[in-house]
């Protein structure tokens, strides 16, 4: 069975889609995905499909998916690349994928992903930090 | 007045069939010098359709064909089962409905991206769909 | 009745492609700038043998069968390729109705002796040849309407600039009105500039958009995802308050589309975006 291999960087797990998607391969990038995001305990996940020509509304569900379920698991999902004629069609197939963060490239989307996290810690630090002030 | 140049009949079985179907019609549409857009959009289009056979009928055959019309020439896609048939077209052509829980982009998505779209259904009977995508 | 005109063209078909030829060339309104006297010659000679081999089915009155198609198909090309070369409809229809007056010089000749024949085989003829003559003027249009279709998506291209104002952000500033078709254009260009720069910001200014209906709206909000979709952003701008208020009136949702009232408002909050400061450089002491 056709795998697509997923890369592990740091705190951020990378997948190049570089084959034509088929359905049985949409569903195991999904399960192998979100299993990764577990085992590495990853803070994000970036999706190049630069090099994807077709998006059909099977595979923009996995996307969607993906970045549902990374986000229940506290990752944020970044999809970068996207061919304007892939985009195009999407929007006129009635699937913008509202929930989905977006870069142009993989190194926009890095930046892109330490920026939600660094967000992230901030209001955490910001929360702890209103705790410390407790009159003494 | 619709006269047809080229024709090719494609068995669909398995995802493995989809593949090649999708990659065969995108050797039609870029013989004869269709945009990259329309190219994605009828490749897209072609597969919510391709799907549908899969899901509901589990096999079928489409035929694949270059048409002009003296005044535009285009690819013309016929996607044939022998599956269970939609008793309630209008219905199955509105957006976000589905019988199995997919985003019921499929026929109404489908449509937006061709420029004729065509689908006679019989429950019981199977179902036809016919979709022509111009050059441009 | 036999088929008295197909005979004596048959025969005589040498006869009539000279006296067809010499009338056009008599015509004061022939074109020689647009076409030599050789091309006129094969043209014609192509024309008459497919319309002799027509006519020998002996069908006269309808000339959607298909003993007619070649003769068409001729006319059809004829036609079109006169359109382009600048031909008027005028010129094209006198040269079918030309070759009539030389059928009828041969007719008259061969059928001197039986008038009554004479009249119904003219009658016959000239009723073909007008309707043939009334193809060439429907090709003539189509041939025109082809080069205005050329035309407009050619204004469609070039009225669609995309201009990259700054380091990262792109303006396209629409004027008139925005259908599908052009929709499709200026979401094509924008977004492949997008790639070509690598611009994250993309303003689109709608101060040239007369009005703004549902349909437009869709239109703007459809460009506005597709962007996003690419990982940029895009800001709206030159939302006018006639355009507001229509936008409110109609009930149209612009939520999370980015607006701005005019093009340096949408500048400045990109820059801000970018994390860039425009200051006024500090006069000289």
């Amino acid at each position: 069975m056709d795998r697509i291999p997923i890369l592990k960087m740091g705190h951020f797990l990378l997948v190049t889609i570089q084959v034509d998607m088929y359905d049985r391969l949409a569903l195991n990038l999904e399960n192998d995905l979100i299993n990764a995001v577990q085992a590495h305990e990853s803070k994000g996940v970036l999706i190049d499909i630069s090099a994807v020509s077709i998006v059909d509304s099977f595979m923009g569900r996995i996307i969607g998916n993906i970045a549902t379920m990374s986000k229940i698991m506290d990752a944020q999902t970044v999809v970068v690349g996207m061919q304007p004629a892939v985009a195009i069609t999407l929007v006129e197939l009635g699937l913008p994928l509202a929930g989905v963060y977006t870069a142009l490239n993989v190194e926009k989307g890095m930046e892109l992903l330490q920026q939600k996290i660094t967000e992230e810690a901030e209001f955490d630090i910001g929360e702890a930090e209103e705790d410390d002030d407790q009159p003494e | 007045m619709m006269i047809s140049l080229n024709k090719e009949t494609l068995k669909i079985v398995s995802e493995q069939d989809v593949v090649l179907f999708r990659q065969r019609l995108k050797e039609y549409a870029s013989k004869i010098g269709m945009s990259l857009l329309n190219q994605t959009k009828l490749i897209t289009a072609s597969s919510e359709l391709v799907r549908n056979i899969l899901v509901y009928a589990r096999q079928g055959e489409v035929i694949i064909e270059v048409v002009t019309d003296r005044l535009q020439t285009g690819v013309r896609v016929t996607f044939k089962d022998q599956g269970p048939g939609i008793a309630d077209i209008p219905k199955a052509m509105q957006d976000g409905f589905s019988t199995n829980k997919s985003l019921g982009l499929g026929l109404p998505g489908a449509k937006r991206l061709v420029n004729y779209f065509d689908i006679q259904s019989t429950p019981g009977n199977g179902t036809t769909v016919t979709i022509i995508r111009w050059k441009r | 009745m036999a088929n008295k005109t197909s005979e004596v063209l048959s025969k005589r078909k040498n006869d009539v492609l000279e006296a067809w030829i010499k009338n056009q060339i008599q015509d004061p309104t022939l074109r020689e700038d647009l076409m030599s006297n050789d091309e006129l010659h094969t043209q014609s000679d192509e024309l008459l043998n497919s319309f002799i081999q027509a006519v020998r089915s002996g069908n006269y009155s309808d000339i959607s069968t298909q003993e007619y198609y070649p003769v068409i198909e001729i006319l059809n090309s004829l036609s079109i390729t006169r359109a382009y070369a600048g031909f008027t409809p005028r010129e094209t229809a006198v040269y079918v109705l030309s070759l009539k007056k030389a059928i009828v010089q041969v007719l008259q000749d061969e059928l001197k002796a039986d008038q009554n024949t004479l009249i119904e085989e003219i009658i016959r003829i000239s009723d073909l040849l007008d309707s043939l003559s009334l193809v060439t003027l429907e090709a003539f249009i189509k041939g025109r309407e082809e080069v205005i279709l050329r035309q407009t998506s050619e204004i469609n291209e070039i009225s669609t600039p995309v201009i990259r104002v700054w380091e990262g952000i792109l303006a396209l500033p629409i004027i008139g009105t925005l259908d599908s078709e052009r929709t499709q254009i200026i979401m094509e260009n924008l977004l492949q500039e997008i790639v070509n720069t690598g611009s994250s910001i993309a303003i689109l200014d709608i101060s040239g958009v007369p009005t703004v209906d549902t349909l437009v709206a869709q239109h703007l909000i459809k460009t506005v995802n597709a962007t996003r979709l690419m990982g940029a952003e895009c800001i709206i701008s030159g939302i006018r308050p006639e355009i507001a208020q229509t936008i409110v009136h109609l009930g149209i949702d612009l939520t999370g589309v980015q607006t701005k009232s005019s093009m340096a408002s949408a500048l400045r909050s990109a820059f801000t975006k970018q994390q860039m400061v425009v200051t006024k450089a500090k006069a000289k002491q």
